[in-house]
């Protein structure tokens, strides 16, 4: 029968998928953002699986606060990428370094 | 069976469309991945009964999220293949540090299913109750003793819309074509936008 644990694994699975694409692909934002939805999305599974399974609701309200946390991370960072290829003509990471941080 | 089944399913499906939308070469497939990852992530969750998570998933992910990624991937036009440089300077670290993630994630669900770790149980406010529809649960939670942090989400969906829209924002050029200048609109009178003549039969108007 399926567990709590096997949903742990899948999110788990999904978690480090989500940053080894962030190592992977470290030139390329829009694909780092991406990386970053599927840790939420790990994170979410997490929640509803521990919600179902102990039968609190409780974890898909939060659930839903980092769905709506996750859809305004995304909408910021691409408008930053937008305004940042205007200025720039490239996103490439590497060349981000105008702050000299 | 069939649930077994199910699970297995989507959670291969997830796990294998994630590593697609890592892997793949043109951005644009990393999205359509990235649709199917969340497709049957929702499936996993219906599984549960979370059936208005997963519909949520469905709505503002593959709705909003990803038809947002979409548009900025094909917006922009970017040399995709020089991004590709140092994938494969990158793999060994990032494989090194994502084994180490999993080993240590595998500890504690090991941990955790070893029994002896008492996280405490729910009082049962929060339970579904039986007969109970989940929405009908959720919106009875939500609207109730955490509507505080309803309001919340919604203010910081507000603040993500305006910080987008003066991000992008281009205040149009002075003097462009085809702009409105409304205050010279509205500073219109009739008498000077219209002229009264009373011509002679046949002699035509000079305007």
């Amino acid at each position: 029968m399926i567990g709590v644990e096997h949903y742990l694994v899948v999110g788990a699975i999904l978690f480090v998928l989500g940053v080894l694409g962030i190592f992977l692909n470290r030139k390329n934002v829009i694909v780092i953002l991406m990386a970053v939805e599927l840790i939420l999305l790990a994170v979410n599974i997490n929640l509803v699986a521990f919600s179902a399974f102990m039968n609190d609701l409780t974890g898909q309200v939060f659930a839903m606060l980092v769905l709506t946390v996750a859809a305004a991370e995304a909408a910021i960072g691409l408008a930053i990428l937008v305004i940042y290829f205007r200025g720039r003509g490239t996103i490439a990471v590497d060349d981000v370094n105008r702050m000299k941080g | 069976m069939i649930q077994v089944l199910a699970f297995y399913l989507f959670a291969g499906l997830v796990i294998a469309s994630a590593v697609m939308v890592i892997m793949s070469r043109n951005p644009v497939h990393s999205v359509l991945w990235l649709i199917l990852s969340f497709f049957n992530a929702a499936g996993l969750m219906v599984l549960v009964g979370a059936e208005f998570i997963a519909m949520l998933l469905v709505i503002v992910y593959v709705g909003a999220v990803a038809v947002l990624f979409l548009f900025v991937v094909m917006m922009l036009d970017i040399d995709f293949a020089a991004m590709r440089a140092g994938f494969v300077k990158n793999f060994p670290l990032g494989l090194a540090i994502a084994a180490i993630l999993l080993a240590e994630l595998f500890l504690g669900i090991g941990a955790y299913s070893a029994g002896g770790v008492e996280l405490g149980t729910p009082d049962g406010s929060a339970a579904q109750g039986v007969g109970q529809s989940n929405i009908e649960a959720i919106g009875a939670l939500l609207y109730g003793p955490y509507i505080f942090l309803f309001e919340v989400a919604g203010i910081i969906l507000l603040v993500a819309m305006i910080g987008a829209i003066v991000l992008t924002f281009q205040p149009p050029k002075p003097g462009a074509r085809g702009r409105q200048d409304i205050g010279k609109q509205i500073a219109r009178r009739p008498h000077e936008a219209t002229v009264l003549k009373n011509p002679e039969t046949g002699q035509g108007v000079e305007l």
